[in-house]
């Protein structure tokens, strides 16, 4: 009994012992990576399929990634705060209730309380609980680690998440439509001077090469990411 | 407690199972009011909207009740149904039984002395349903106004059917040909009108990457108000005899 009280014995719910400043440098880290040198889309290669479907323009990307987060940094927390509960053999289940549970709850919240909001998220609902990025994270990630480190763990991997959404959407929008948040950003005279709007950007195959190309130049600039062999 | 014994993970699966459940179905039934009375005045709005009355979901109940003065539900023969209250049909529903003993639901909306129809529209986009409302002019064949939703219609392509520039394109296109035959509006890819200044094609110019809900649309408009005809057509004779 008193060599467990030596060791890291939770003060209260999820607080621990050992010192670690809320914004360490590894704490920071989880944060970071994920933008650039461990990016969920880009190095990771998991979530590919919503971004593919949600980057026509840029305003259903940005609310993709938000609610994204949202549903990440608290299923990340949960399981973290079960992860000494839940069973080994089960524990993928308990995941995927989690996250679906979760999902719907806000749903249904937003649904009696902001109708709008509601109407605007309908489609991505489904495809947040089949996103690859959120269940890899809570395996990956939270079943192993303490609350906080979690919480940062998803709303970064979210945040690199969003960053490319909305990169690839951005190209998408410009070049698809010609316009930014549905506001046309490109001038009459140059559609008067034989600009045409390319009509390919507006269909899936083209975020897939929009992502290929940002992979492209992300590993001409971070060496990090170049396999040896 | 062994966390890897069957004892165990039963016991965890059915507290986890326990609590979800009781968690979502509380959550579920005590906001259903809410729920659907925003569903239902939101039907009100879009029924105002297609009769070119905009207003936020808060006031489209007295103004629904102000504007629209009568709520019809007809039989397939064009007789008004007096058992079945128009407003509480639901469409989705309702297609799925023989059309002889399907109600059709029609909305009179009287604005400033003009009168309006508004004819609900259901049908099958790409991935769900898409549905709408579309309002005649008093010679019944002039488009006044659409309104269109959907299920889960792709973000950006299909779903497009929901927004103001693609609804705004039906306003004044006719639905029957110089004959008198309906032919409804067809959400067309080969326009060769894509300014739409020409209101006598019947056509409308589709949304780039949508075809397949387009085509949802052009079915949903043809199938739908092919049942109104017989009603109509029996309130056109009757005004005639009376005038």
């Amino acid at each position: 009994m008193n060599a467990k009280k030596s060791q890291n014995k939770p003060l209260f719910f999820f607080v621990n012992e050992e010192k670690e400043a809320l914004f360490s440098k590894k704490n920071r880290a989880l944060l970071k990576d994920p933008l650039d040198d461990n990016n969920p889309i880009t190095v990771q290669v998991l979530g590919i399929c919503s971004a593919l479907a949600i980057t026509v323009q840029l305003k259903p990307a940005i609310v993709m990634s938000i609610s994204v987060m949202a549903v990440m940094a608290a299923s990340n927390v949960i399981i973290s705060l079960l992860r000494n509960l839940i069973p080994n053999r089960i524990r993928i289940i308990v995941q995927l209730v989690v996250v679906a549970s979760m999902v719907i709850l806000v749903d249904q919240v937003l649904r009696a309380y902001a109708y709008d909001v509601s109407k605007e998220l309908s489609i991505f609902i489904g495809l947040i609980i089949t996103n690859c990025i959120v269940m890899g994270r809570l395996e990956a990630f939270a079943l192993g680690n303490g609350v906080w480190k979690s919480f940062l763990d998803g709303v970064g991997n979210a945040a690199g998440y969003g960053f490319i959404l909305i990169v690839v959407a951005f190209f998408r929008e410009l070049l698809g439509s010609g316009k930014l948040f549905g506001l046309q950003v490109i001038p009459d005279a140059v559609y008067e001077m034989g600009y045409v709007n390319n009509g390919l950007m507006l269909l899936s195959p083209m975020a897939l090469i929009t992502v290929g190309i940002f992979i492209w130049l992300q590993r001409a600039r971070n060496r990090k990411l170049i396999e040896k062999n | 407690m062994n966390r890897d014994s069957n004892g165990y993970t039963f016991l965890f699966a059915t507290i986890m199972v326990l609590v979800v459940a009781s968690t979502l179905a509380f959550t579920a039934s005590s906001l259903k009011g809410l729920q659907a009375e925003n569903v239902r005045k939101e039907k009100m709005q879009n029924i105002l909207t297609t009769i070119g009355i905009e207003t936020d979901r808060d006031q489209a109940e007295s103004l629904y009740k102000q504007y629209i003065v009568e709520e019809l539900s007809l039989t397939h023969t064009g007789s008004v149904d007096t058992q079945t209250d128009a407003f509480t049909i639901a469409l989705n529903n309702e297609i799925k039984k023989p059309v002889a003993e399907q109600r059709f639901p029609l909305y009179v909306a009287d604005v400033e002395g003009k009168k309006f129809y508004v004819v609900p529209l259901r049908g099958a986009g790409l991935w769900d349903a898409i549905w709408g409302y579309l309002a005649l002019k008093e010679d019944k064949n002039t488009i006044q106004g659409a309104v269109f939703d959907h299920k889960g219609e792709t973000a950006g392509l299909g779903a497009e059917i929901t927004q103001k520039w693609f609804q705004e394109r039906f306003v004044d296109e006719k639905i029957m040909d110089q004959n008198g035959q309906l032919v409804g509006i067809n959400v067309s890819k080969t326009n060769n009108d894509p300014t739409n200044s020409d209101k006598e094609d019947h056509e409308i110019d589709a949304i780039s990457g949508a075809t397949i809900t387009g085509d949802g649309v052009t079915a949903m408009i043809a199938e739908r108000l092919a049942h109104y005809l017989p009603y109509f057509s029996k309130e056109d004779t009757s005004l005639a005899l009376n005038n």
